[in-house]
């Protein structure tokens, strides 16, 4: 070692030579070359990059140069150290790559192992069927309106101009609550609701009423005791039946694709006159396209707007009712009543949680 | 109401070339669905008439064989062999010669048979396959076709009948004349009205003495009596073949023709045997304790709302329903009388109702029949009886007659458009008015309309609306999607139900509605107690099984049924939930039948919605089996008491409430494996509901799998879901703190986890228990409750101090309230 003020000729020590410092780059980068892996790697590391590295005992030399030439001979050493660093890190970074490719290549799992771990749960398609039907209305501005399942008689037939004489007041056809005197009956229909819209608020008014209702046939495959409807109902000045139609085939659009459409043919009802039953045209019925009987519909008749203390001269309404069942029926190709009614879990998880 | 195109044709100019299915088409749009297309089926080759010329009974057979000699158009007659016997020599009858092939492909040929070549075959009924009569060949009658004839058109073999339905509304499509008159109108052709015909101008006393005591229910009774009838006179084959395509059975000459007048004019008649009429004939209510055997031989006990034809031997008809036995027309009737009347449509129902006879006599009168037609119906019917019978008109008819005019319908012209949405011209609404029959006045704006008799239906502005409608087509109907004021989108309960049942699915449960009905035997199976308020049930009068008589006071009965279901078809792992109304009963209050004229008071209003009892809306879940299945990744895991009470918390939290839980006892939950469900702190909570395992009772009463469990709570019952809070999120690093306790098993864990919470305070972000242990060296009767706390300040990195403080804090008021001892 010399002394700090002699007058050295850098060239003069040799661990400070451009040879020497080639030399111990080519030795690093061979050395670091030759590590097969991140082991070897680690191992040669020290020679060539620790404190006793060639690069590294000869960058100590430099302090023992005169100024003029430690410029120089710094900047050799720089490069030489850098060049071996990189190296070191060209090589780290390839045998890491290939280790990694190797543990993630370890870790490999089957994919397809099934994880059903929690059992799959479903609603109803009536029910979201139902909800789907009440979207539509609810995007058209309408509200849904409820009531409730035991119902006043005077409300489920005498305000919708159905008489004490009317064969459908029977126990042939209707639920009636015990005792005879009680004046209640389970609602035949979802149309009280729309009786007590009409009692409550005042023009104008626009819902829908989905609910189940009763009649009394017995169960078979295209026939339920107890099953939905979803009835609407809009009172409103100047509404005519191209409104109802209008309302009818957004609907059906909704529900069937934008190809459907509906057919009217004249019927009766006791709650709306100019009555119609109306078909739908389904496109994707798994039959083939077809005409559908789907529901009931019609002007409200001016007797029932009366009874629910509406003016009929100022307010025209209509009014339609559909059983979902039939629908979902159709539109899902359910052959048989009994698969909607019985609670089997097969048929509803099929229909999953939304439909 | 079955409906023959070539009877139809008669009235109706129905253009040449007009396919069935344009005739379909058409009658639908009238309103008039059509049912069926009923067509005879097919027979090929040839079919003819033939006269019955000669008759050698066979003998020596097992039984009686005829061999005749039938001309049937040709040189020579065909000899023919036949088994029946209900023919004579110069009968008309129906041939298929050899060649023909009738219905079934049955081929015929000339064949030997009973020693005789048979050359054809003399058909029945039921072998031309247009009705069931087997009894014996078919026969035309002696006169009015000629041998030889093809008989495909003399049987209506090529006839199509149209089965339409007939809405309640429209009495007067019951018959061919209303048919006509709208299929004219819809087809715009002339037509035949079969009742524009002129009663002859009898005279004489009347044939018989009426009197119409309640002429509320009759407001016309007409009645006219004919002698001389040849009671072997048979039907005419024509009269015969449109009451079978009609669906009526041919009976007698008197109640043929009677049947064949109500199908064409749409007037029920009915023939008495008048030498069986005692005295004069009064219409009136029964009596109380009368009774009457109609001609179906059934005796029936009569009601003081039952209107009678009686006559001094008393009731001999059930009015407008069905003739009474009698004075029914037997084979030796000579003399007959024929009533036709208008009835209270009403009545008619009650009684059809009362006893169960829906016959079409009663159908049409229901429905409302043309009181203008009776006496032309007579005249009909004795113009037929005259023909057919012999029978000749004795004395003058009875008509009685008080109908009241009808009043005129005030209709603006401009309202059919107004509601249809469709610009119809007045000029063309009136036209369409007197298409269907109404005497139009007015300026052609303001109109004054006078529906035709045959219109009961029509009495108000509304039903002319209808009737333009439905004639210019609805077809005509634009579609126009009207513009809703703006809504307020579902409502809080409405998104709450829809939330609890997507909550419910994601959890694993399939929803299963049932139906509502339950029975005492089902509650005893839950082992409800006597005084349960679940026994309050709402029963029905006429409910679908007398097992199932009530309506339902709790989901479990039908959802228990379901899982039942489900278990005997495989499924071995079922987890069902149901949401839907409940019914309690108890005290109710009588609903008022206010009228309908205008709205009901406010007080009647609230009485009526006030009497409709409260019918809360429940959900409810059942589950057996594994909650989770075994896999690859291991054995499965069974449902339990603590998957019921988390299915309670998951349907709190969709609803955006806290659920407390207690222990509780409740039928049909196992005593100590029963939590009771609350809302609310303290002495407001209240108890919404309860979850847990079955009863093992239960499960062996209902054959359910030993620990089957359920939840059931009233969704009703929870309070509105407050809106949620955003909590500060304290970003400076929590301290985690794990410790446990030693409790007495009576203890809850949750009252362990209140103390703890409380003592921490405020620095508690997170407490969670991670374990429970018992056994060695935990006490017996004591467990161990691990838990994990994280602590957390707002607005600075906790101490140790602070931390352990905290700590020690929740333990001393875990150890104070519930005598916890802290794990070493």
């Amino acid at each position: 070692m010399s002394g700090a003020n002699d007058p050295y000729d850098p060239k003069q020590v040799a661990a400070l030579s451009a040879e020497a410092l080639d030399a111990a780059v080519h030795a690093a980068t061979e050395a670091f070359a030759a590590a097969g892996d991140l082991d070897a790697l680690a191992a040669v590391r020290p020679a060539h990059l620790g404190d006793r590295a060639p690069i590294l005992l000869a960058r100590r030399e430099l302090g023992a140069l005169p100024p003029h030439a430690r410029s120089d001979a710094g900047k050799r050493v720089n490069a030489a150290r850098v060049a071996v660093t990189e190296a070191h890190a060209a090589r780290l970074a390839v045998l890491e790559a290939e280790r990694d490719e190797r543990v993630l290549r370890q870790e490999r799992v089957d994919v397809t192992l099934p994880w059903d771990r929690a059992l799959p749960g479903a609603r109803h398609p009536l029910t979201t069927l139902t909800d789907r039907i009440s979207d539509v209305f609810v995007g058209m501005g309408y509200e849904i309106a409820e009531g409730p399942e035991l119902e006043a008689e005077w409300l489920n037939f005498d305000a919708l101009n159905t008489g004490p004489d009317h064969p459908a007041r029977s126990l042939a056809d209707t639920f009636f609550v015990a005792p005879e005197d009680s004046g209640l009956v389970l609602r035949t229909h979802t149309s009280p609701v729309q009786a007590r819209t009409m009692l409550e608020r005042r023009p104008p008014i626009y819902v829908v009423a989905p609910g189940r209702v009763y009649r009394t046939d017995e169960l078979d495959a295209t026939h339920t005791p107890v099953f939905h409807q979803v009835e609407g109902l809009a009172v409103d000045r100047g509404l005519t039946m191209a409104h109802l139609r209008g309302t009818l085939d957004h609907l059906a659009r909704q529900l069937f694709g934008a190809d459907a459409l509906t057919r009217w043919r004249p019927h009766f009802f006791p709650f709306t006159e100019p009555s119609a039953e109306f078909d739908v045209w389904f496109p994707e019925h798994r039959d083939g396209p077809r005409w559908v009987e789907w529901g009931g519909c019609g002007m409200v008749n001016p007797r029932v707007l009366v009874a629910c203390g509406i003016d009929p001269e100022e307010y025209t309404g209509f009014a339609f009712g559909m059983g979902i069942e039939r629908a979902l029926q159709f539109r899902s190709g359910v052959g048989d009543m009994r698969d909607i009614v019985e609670g089997d879990v097969r048929f509803t998880s099929a229909f999953g949680v939304e439909q | 109401m079955k409906v023959p195109i070539s009877w139809l044709s008669e009235h109706v100019d129905i253009p040449a070339g007009t396919t069935v299915e344009e005739l379909d088409e058409a009658f639908v749009r009238l309103g008039f669905e059509v049912e069926e297309v009923l067509r005879a089926p097919v027979t090929t080759g040839p079919l003819v008439v033939g006269r019955v010329l000669d008759i050698e009974e066979l003998t020596g057979f097992k039984k009686p064989i005829r061999y005749c000699q039938v001309e049937v158009g040709e040189e020579a007659p065909r000899g023919i062999v036949c088994g029946a016997r209900n023919f004579a020599v110069d009968d008309l009858v129906v041939v298929a010669l050899p060649g023909a092939v009738l219905p079934g492909g049955f081929a015929i040929a000339a064949r030997n048979t009973y020693d005789h070549v048979s050359d054809g075959m003399i058909c029945s009924v039921r072998e031309l396959g247009i009705g069931e009569d087997h009894a014996g060949i078919l026969v035309l009658g002696e006169v009015g076709f000629t041998p030889g004839t093809p008989a495909a058109g003399v049987l209506g073999l090529d006839d199509v009948v149209f089965d339409l339905e007939v809405t309640p509304d429209r009495g007067y499509a019951m018959s061919l004349r209303g048919i006509a008159r709208d299929l004219a109108g819809a087809l715009g052709v002339d037509w035949r009205d079969p009742a524009a015909l002129t009663p002859p101008a009898w005279s004489g006393e009347p044939g018989w003495a009426v009197e119409v005591a309640d002429p509320a229910r009759c407001d016309r009774f007409s009645m006219l009596a004919m002698e001389g009838l040849d009671p072997a006179a048979p039907s005419p084959w024509e009269l015969r073949r449109r009451l079978a395509q009609c669906g009526i059975r041919s009976i007698s000459l008197a109640v043929d023709v009677t049947n064949i007048v109500m199908l064409e004019l749409g007037q029920p008649m009915h023939a008495f045997d008048r030498d069986t009429v005692t005295g004069p004939i009064t219409v009136r209510l029964a009596s109380a304790g009368e009774r009457l055997t109609t001609l179906d031989g059934v005796d029936r006990a009569l009601t003081t709302d039952d209107l009678l034809i009686a006559d001094e031997s008393g009731p001999i008809g059930l009015a407008g329903v069905m003739g009474g036995a009698s004075t029914e027309i037997g084979a030796s009737t000579t003399a007959v009388l024929l009533e036709a009347a208008h009835w209270e449509p009403a009545g008619i129902g009650r009684g059809v109702r009362r006893h169960k006879l829906p016959s079409e006599a009663a159908k049409r009168f229901e429905r409302g029949t043309d009181p203008d037609v009776t006496v032309v119906a007579l005249a009909r019917a004795a113009a037929l009886l005259a023909e057919h019978g012999g029978a000749h008109v004795a004395g003058a008819p009875v008509d009685l007659d008080v109908r009241r005019p009808r009043p005129a319908i005030a209709l603006d012209a401009g309202r059919p458009g107004r509601i249809a949405g469709v610009e119809y011209p007045p000029s063309q609404v009136v036209e369409v008015l007197q298409a269907i029959g109404a005497t139009v006045e007015g300026d052609g704006q303001q109109l004054q309309v006078t529906p035709p008799s045959w219109r009961a239906d029509l009495t108000d502005p509304a039903d002319l609306v209808e009737e333009v409608v439905r004639y210019l087509g609805f077809d005509e109907i634009p579609s126009v999607l009207p513009t809703a004021p703006p809504g307020r989108g579902l409502t809080e309960r409405q998104r709450r139900r829809r939330s609890i049942g997507r909550a419910l699915a994601d959890a694993g449960y399939v929803e299963a509605p049932s139906y509502p009905f339950v029975g005492e035997a089902q509650l005893d199976a839950l082992g409800l107690p006597a005084d349960d308020a679940r026994r309050h049930l709402i029963t029905l009068r006429n409910p679908l099984s007398e097992e199932a008589p009530a309506m339902r006071t709790t989901l479990l009965p039908g959802l228990l049924g379901t899982l039942a279901r489900n278990l005997a078809r495989g499924q071995r792992d079922v987890a069902v939930f149901e949401h839907g109304a409940v019914f309690p009963g108890g005290p109710r209050t009588q609903a008022p039948v206010p009228g309908v004229d205008r709205r009901p008071d406010d007080d009647v209003l609230a009485a009526l919605l006030g009497a409709v009892p409260e019918q809360p809306w429940h959900v409810g879940v059942v589950l057996a089996g594994n909650v989770e299945p075994r896999g690859w990744w291991g054995p499965g895991r069974a449902g339990s008491w603590a998957d019921a009470v988390q299915a309670a918390r998951t349907v709190a939290a969709a609803a955006g409430v806290e659920l407390t839980v207690r222990a509780g006892e409740l039928a049909p939950w196992h005593p100590g494996r029963c939590a009771e469900l609350l809302v609310g702190d303290g002495a407001e909570a209240t108890v919404v509901g309860h979850a847990g395992e079955l009863h093992p009772r239960v499960c062996a009463a209902l054959d359910l799998p030993a620990r089957t469990c359920a939840m059931e709570l009233d969704v009703d019952a929870l309070p509105a879901a407050p809106v949620a809070v955003g909590p500060h999120v304290s970003t400076f690093p929590p301290v985690l703190v794990d410790l446990a306790l030693v409790v007495a098993d009576a203890v809850p864990a949750a009252d362990v986890e209140a103390a703890l919470r409380e003592g921490a305070g405020e620095l508690l972000e997170v407490l969670r228990l991670f374990d429970l242990y018992t056994g060695a060296p935990v006490p017996a009767g004591s467990r161990s409750l691990a838990y994990a706390l994280t602590l957390r300040a707002p607005d600075r990195t906790l101490t140790g101090e602070e931390a352990n403080a905290a700590r020690d804090a929740a333990i001393a008021l875990a150890v104070e309230r519930t005598g916890a001892v802290l794990r070493a």
